[in-house]
């Protein structure tokens, strides 16, 4: 993709997501979840399309950024827009605090026993927090009303979820153009070459970690003040919805691409809101034979799809 | 002396085997040295044990006169002592372009000097290495796709681009096309000569080896068996035993 139609593809989303609220104020929180969707994706290809570890413990991050701004809209005795953006300010500080932790414990395990080391992780968050009083235990926690008019509150997470998505985009975008980009592909595709070729291989895990750490908290922080509920398992770490959905939406776009999980998460939001409405019922299974689906047929996601497509064309007719 | 490496009575086993058994050797600056041996007979685990990969089990390896055994393999190649593999590794679904910018010394640096843009001077660097080795066309192209013998030449150009001071080449020549062969040797000499880059070359092509080397060292079961001069080594009747067999 040239550069110019990369800013052309970019502009059209920005018009797309700041003009589609107004123009169809129904599924404002249909598209706000989708810009939660499109963080979930981006952030969860840092590790998994560009560094090679597959991490199912990412939504650690985001129920910890859930909690921290429920916590302090709770207790800080703040203004509603304050105690929001203090509450958004300390989960973002907690998930990265927590990202430099578990990656210096978990980040030296490779392949499949990462994998299965960060599933412990959320399982393991998800209880802690179910058994917590101080967070609302089992129950969960409920968010403050928000302050505004009667329909603006839906406008106001929409338009914040988007502007987290865009900065989450631009600054993985940018980052990808670096030597930190390269050096995240050369752990990926031989880790034991870029430490014997004197790359600083640690540093560079936990840094992308905390990176992913950091937007998931924001997001969560919001998604948290949305939904304006938190439930231990089934919001804050749903590591079975939320936590499963990030891996697959990256998958069906295209690991390791800059457009593969944006349009992952795009696909992937529609399809599962059709089956939703017309398949009432059936849609676990849907959503169950979808997965099957992605993996079988489209193992290199709808980019490396057409990208092989693209090649196999021109291999044809040189 | 001056050594640039010196291998000093390193041990290495592996469970009972005694892949290494008191190892010493020594690489002068600027020098080709050589490393036969038959097959077993520890060349590869040496290179493990000098260059961090494998943790030695005794003695200890100088790389100019600071001791690295202690080391990790990534410490060790900042200090400029670099290796390439037998199989050959590459990061194969980077563009060969892209293999050489990230092997350069300013990807070394730490998280700051990691958030720059590859820069022009490496970019260049880049293309003159590839074109060095004669893969300037494939620059675009993924290193996986490439065959197994211009892998190791990206190999060999990716080592270059790190400027090392002293670089293990293991088995150079292994699965390249013969009619390429010459070329190879020399590029290789033309990197020690105009780039300054002291060798270690295991090589199991007695004919480059013997063309290459300035001196050998020739192991056998762990042991080094003998140590000299090209000549001294072809016709040394403990080296012709060791690849031979006793009759």
């Amino acid at each position: 993709m040239t550069k110019l139609s990369d800013w052309h593809i970019m502009g059209a989303l920005a018009i797309a997501g700041v003009v589609l609220p107004f123009l169809a104020p129904g599924l404002i929180t249909q598209l706000s979840f989708l810009w939660l969707m499109v963080i979930f994706a981006l952030t969860w290809d840092m590790l998994g399309g560009r560094m090679g570890y597959n991490s199912f413990g990412n939504i650690v991050f985001f129920g910890i950024g859930c909690y921290a701004a429920a916590v302090v809209q709770r207790d800080a005795g703040l203004p509603y827009f304050e105690a929001l953006a203090l509450g958004l300010a300390l989960g973002a500080v907690l998930a990265v605090a927590a990202a430099l932790l578990f990656g210096a414990a978990l980040l030296g395990i490779r392949g499949h026993y990462f994998a299965i080391g960060t599933l412990g992780l959320g399982i393991a968050a998800a209880e802690i927090a179910a058994g917590w009083d101080y967070v609302g235990a089992g129950s969960g926690m409920a968010l403050p009303l928000y302050p505004g008019a009667l329909g603006q509150r839906e406008f106001f997470f929409c338009f914040s979820l988007f502007a987290v998505a865009i900065a989450c985009f631009l600054s993985l975008r940018w980052l990808y153009g670096t030597r930190f980009g390269l050096a995240l592909n050369a752990i990926r595709d031989d880790h034991d070459k870029a430490d014997a070729m004197g790359l600083r291989t640690t540093p560079i895990k936990v840094f992308a970690w905390c990176i992913v750490a950091f937007f998931l908290a924001i997001s969560g922080g919001l998604a948290a003040n949305m939904i304006g509920f938190i439930d231990p398992r089934d919001v804050a770490f749903a590591g079975a919805t939320f936590g499963v959905w990030m891996v697959l939406m990256a998958i069906l776009g295209g690991k390791g691409t800059l457009w593969g999980p944006v349009l992952g998460a795009v696909v992937f939001h529609i399809t599962q809101e059709l089956f939703w409405t017309y398949l009432l019922g059936w849609q676990r299974v849907a959503l169950g034979l979808l997965i099957v689906v992605i993996v079988v047929f489209f193992p290199q996601g709808i980019m490396g799809w057409i990208a092989e497509r693209r090649a196999a064309r021109e291999g044809a007719a040189p | 002396m001056s050594a640039m490496l010196e291998v000093r009575e390193v041990t290495k086993r592996f469970g009972g085997v005694v892949a290494n058994d008191r190892i010493s050797l020594s690489v002068r600056q600027g020098e080709i040295a050589g490393l036969i041996g038959p097959n077993g007979s520890g060349k590869t685990t040496l290179f493990g044990c000098i260059t961090g990969t494998l943790p030695v089990d005794g003695g200890e390896v100088y790389f100019e006169g600071q001791p690295i055994s202690h080391l990790r393999a990534g410490p060790i190649a900042r200090l400029g002592l670099l290796r390439t593999w037998q199989q050959t590794r590459i990061y194969g679904e980077m563009t060969c372009a892209e293999n050489m910018a990230i092997s350069a010394r300013e990807a070394h640096g730490g998280l700051i000097s990691l958030l720059k843009p590859v820069s022009p001077a490496t970019k260049a660097r880049a293309n003159d290495l590839l074109a060095f080795v004669g893969l300037h066309e494939k620059r675009d192209e993924r290193g996986g796709r490439l065959s197994f013998g211009q892998q190791k030449l990206l190999e060999f150009a990716m080592a270059l681009m790190n400027e090392p001071k002293l670089l293990l080449l293991d088995e150079p020549t292994a699965g390249i096309n013969p009619t390429l062969i010459n070329g190879l040797i020399d590029r290789l000499r033309r990197a020690n000569a105009e780039l300054g880059v002291t060798l270690l070359v295991i090589e199991h092509n007695m004919r480059v080896i013997m063309n290459l080397a300035h001196r050998i060292t020739c192991l056998a079961h762990g042991e080094v068996l003998a140590e000299g001069a090209p000549d001294d080594i072809r016709d040394d009747a403990r080296v012709l035993d060791a690849y031979l067999g006793v009759a």
